[in-house]
């Protein structure tokens, strides 16, 4: 017998002593999925705990993006930039005009080439306010993984719209990309490591730098 | 001359698990390790602390935990409809799936991927059930290096070492311990440390990433595990704080992820529950900083030649026994490691096992379903507190499953039914006084002669977990344990 076969049989013999054939018949889960965490205010929720990660966060609003992400890449000295395809055509411009080389994707870059530059300028797909965490699902406007993961510093713009309450709102967002095939990236600040004595060090492999632009 | 193998990574230490003294034992050699003893004081305290603040802020809190009790419930009642849905979801996106009855299966497999791709390294990111099956070290026998890449790992890696703790497997090691391990086998491995190094921990992290980011730019196939394996979409789960498991899983042409079958979970709605619970029991954290959800093969992003090894390795012998089901649960967050007086006393090493505290006292005997000296006396290597079930985000009743194996040794032992008693009884005096332990030493070891060769249990597996992270909080003060103990029992109460 081949293993599968095998390990699918030791299963259901080992589950001999289940009779009802149906699982949600035979567990009830006492749980109601979906729900939104009650809180004062969202936004602000958001960019208390975003701030509790030591991530920079800057509040805007919408028509005032393109000179926060320049002014926010220009501070932190970023010197390059590699942008995905589907940017904001506007912040492209603002990034452009503040005198950062732009890298595209197209053709894909290597890895040695996207170690080369600074930092990764991405759009995002949900926000979770309690636990200040910012999820990719990588469409255009976000690029693939390795984009926001080489370069050192990542600048991410999340929608106002884009941010929910809490964990159970944000899977539910995200039910219909995953079923697209698309991966997932979720961030909770910068890369972090407490592997030493229990000491905090922000930023070990992924960016060392986040810079988070909220658009009202 | 006799021609010898000439390793590709460091050598791990000499002598295996299974040849380990017995707990007791273990654990005296342990208490004399006065930097273990203290580290461990210090993290299980400050991660103890930061736990509690985390899972205070929710005020459904036992909801979830019950959540995460059913539904992993209804997945192993269900084991095998929910494992034949994950394989068609898998197959569908792209993934390639293999089966593995246990260890040597699973190593084989994974060693004859890596072969057909003409390599001969891969970089890993923590997974306990790649440590379960001695991985590295089959793909070590076979040529190929297997670079640890989460910094506690490497740090153990590169030290000839064992971890210590599920989420800071380094935890044993200081900072000047770090810095010399990493000036003197840096170099022999790959990019070495700076000879300016010093022991500053952002200086030692910064090291690490120099030193990974060469292996990461040039690697062309990962192994990973998963957290959790969605059945209704193939999505695979990994949890991490560094950004090493994201390189893992993005960078390279191929990954292999070695997945424990009670990873399922049924639906990707199921993970609002996972997701909460255990970030907040394991490092105390509201989230981690990166979790990655890929499934199969994503074209234009990440790896294009995608595995999956699911393996049962002992795990359906526990599936068999409905007392000793539960433990599949696990998720492992190691909060009842952090909350166990014995485990933070002697440390992961005692247990001889890479599945330490209390959730390793009940698997690993049943894991290994051996006769050794260190699996026959670890159902003793508690006190019967109850706290790691408080704490515990899928309700797993250890203390229930403790004294359930230790009714084993009575029941093979009628005639001595006295035995038992005074083994528990010594066990809850180790905490009273270091010189007790002498009592329950010797009390463990009469027990551990008169359990039989096998657990009535059967192997238990242990889950994959690629945590690392802790973040800081002050350091609570020393304190007595009588003082710590009061304190935290009303925390947990
Ligand atoms: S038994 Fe429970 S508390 Fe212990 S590691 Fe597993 S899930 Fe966490």
């Amino acid at each position: 017998m081949n293993a599968r076969d095998e390990i699918l049989n030791r299963v259901r013999s080992a589950l001999a002593d289940v009779v009802q054939p149906d699982p949600t018949l035979d567990v009830a889960v006492g749980w109601t999925y979906g729900r939104a965490t009650a809180m004062p205010d969202v936004l602000e929720r958001f960019v208390e705990m975003t701030l509790d990660y030591k991530a920079l966060v800057r509040r805007v609003p919408a028509t005032e993006v393109p000179d926060a992400v320049a002014d926010l890449l220009v501070a932190a000295g970023v010197g390059s930039a590699v942008l995905p395809a589907g940017l904001d055509a506007t912040w492209r411009a603002a990034i452009v005009a503040a005198g950062i080389a732009v890298h595209e994707d197209e053709p894909q870059l290597s890895r040695r080439e996207l170690n080369a530059i600074d930092a990764v300028v991405t759009a995002s797909a949900v926000s979770i306010a309690e636990t200040g965490t910012i999820v990719l699902d990588h469409a255009p406007d976000q690029g693939r993984r390795a984009l926001t993961l080489v370069p050192d510093t990542h600048l991410v713009v999340v929608r106002a719209d884009q941010v929910v309450s809490d964990v159970p709102e944000a899977v539910g967002r995200l039910a219909a990309v995953v079923a697209e095939g698309n991966p997932l990236t979720w961030i909770s600040g910068p890369s972090a490591t407490s592997d030493i004595e229990l000491t905090r060090v922000e930023g070990v492999h992924g960016p060392r730098t986040l810079l988070v632009v909220l658009a009202d | 001359m006799t021609t010898e193998h000439v390793r590709r990574t460091p050598a791990p230490p000499e002598g295996t698990y299974l040849g380990m003294p017995k707990f007791a034992t273990n654990a005296k050699v342990q208490l004399g390790d006065n930097q273990l003893r203290k580290n461990l004081r210090n993290a299980t305290g400050t991660i103890r602390a930061k736990r509690v603040a985390r899972v205070a802020e929710v005020p459904e809190w036992e909801e979830l935990r019950l959540a995460g009790e059913a539904i992993k419930n209804r997945t192993l009642r269900h084991l095998d409809a929910y494992l034949v849905q994950l394989e068609e979801s898998l197959t569908r996106a792209g993934a390639k799936v293999h089966w593995a009855r246990d260890a040597a299966e699973a190593n084989a497999i994974v060693v004859s991927l890596v072969k057909a791709k003409g390599v001969d390294e891969v970089v890993k990111v923590k997974s306990m059930a790649t440590q379960e099956i001695e991985l590295n070290e089959a793909l070590e026998e076979a040529g190929i290096a297997a670079w640890e890449t989460d910094l506690a790992e490497l740090i153990v890696q590169l030290g000839h070492d064992r971890p210590s703790h599920i989420l800071v497997p380094a935890i044993h090691r200081n900072r000047s311990e770090v810095r010399e391990i990493f000036l003197r086998e840096m170099k022999l491995y790959g990019t070495p440390a700076p000879d300016n190094l010093t022991d500053d921990p952002t200086v030692l992290a910064a090291a690490a990433r120099t030193h990974l980011r060469e292996k990461f730019l040039r690697a062309k196939v990962a192994v990973s595990g998963a957290n959790f394996a969605v059945a209704e979409t193939g999505t695979l789960v990994v949890v991490e704080s560094e950004g090493n498991g994201r390189m893992c899983l993005t960078l390279p042409e191929t990954l292999i992820s070695v997945v424990g079958i009670e990873k399922v979970v049924p639906t990707l709605a199921d993970l609002e529950v996972f997701m909460r619970l255990l970030p907040r029991s394991s490092t105390g954290e509201r989230m981690n900083p990166y979790t990655s959800m890929w499934t199969g093969a994503t074209p234009g992003d990440g790896p294009q030649d995608v595995h999956v090894v699911l393996i049962d390795n002992g795990r359906t012998r526990v599936l068999a026994d409905p007392e000793g089901r539960p433990a599949l649960r696990c998720i492992p967050c190691s909060a009842c490691l952090n909350i166990c007086p014995v485990y933070e006393r002697v440390g992961g090493h005692a247990y001889g096992s890479v599945y330490p505290g209390p959730i390793g006292a009940v698997l690993t005997p049943q894991l290994r379903g051996t006769s050794s000296e260190i699996d026959k006396s670890l159902p003793f290597a508690s006190t019967l507190c109850g706290a790691c079930f408080e704490v515990c985000p899928v309700r797993i009743p250890i203390p229930d499953m403790l004294v359930h194996l230790r009714h084993q040794v009575a029941d093979k032992k009628r005639h001595h039914p006295g035995v038992e008693q005074t083994a528990i009884a010594a066990a809850g005096w180790v905490l009273a006084d270091r010189s007790h332990f002498e009592l329950a030493q010797r009390a463990a070891a009469l027990a551990g002669r008169l359990l039989p060769g096998r657990s009535h249990l059967g192997p238990l597996p242990w889950p994959a977990s690629p945590w690392t992270d802790a973040r800081d909080l002050p350091v609570p003060p020393s304190e007595s344990f009588r003082a710590w103990w009061q304190r935290t029992r009303g925390e947990t109460a």
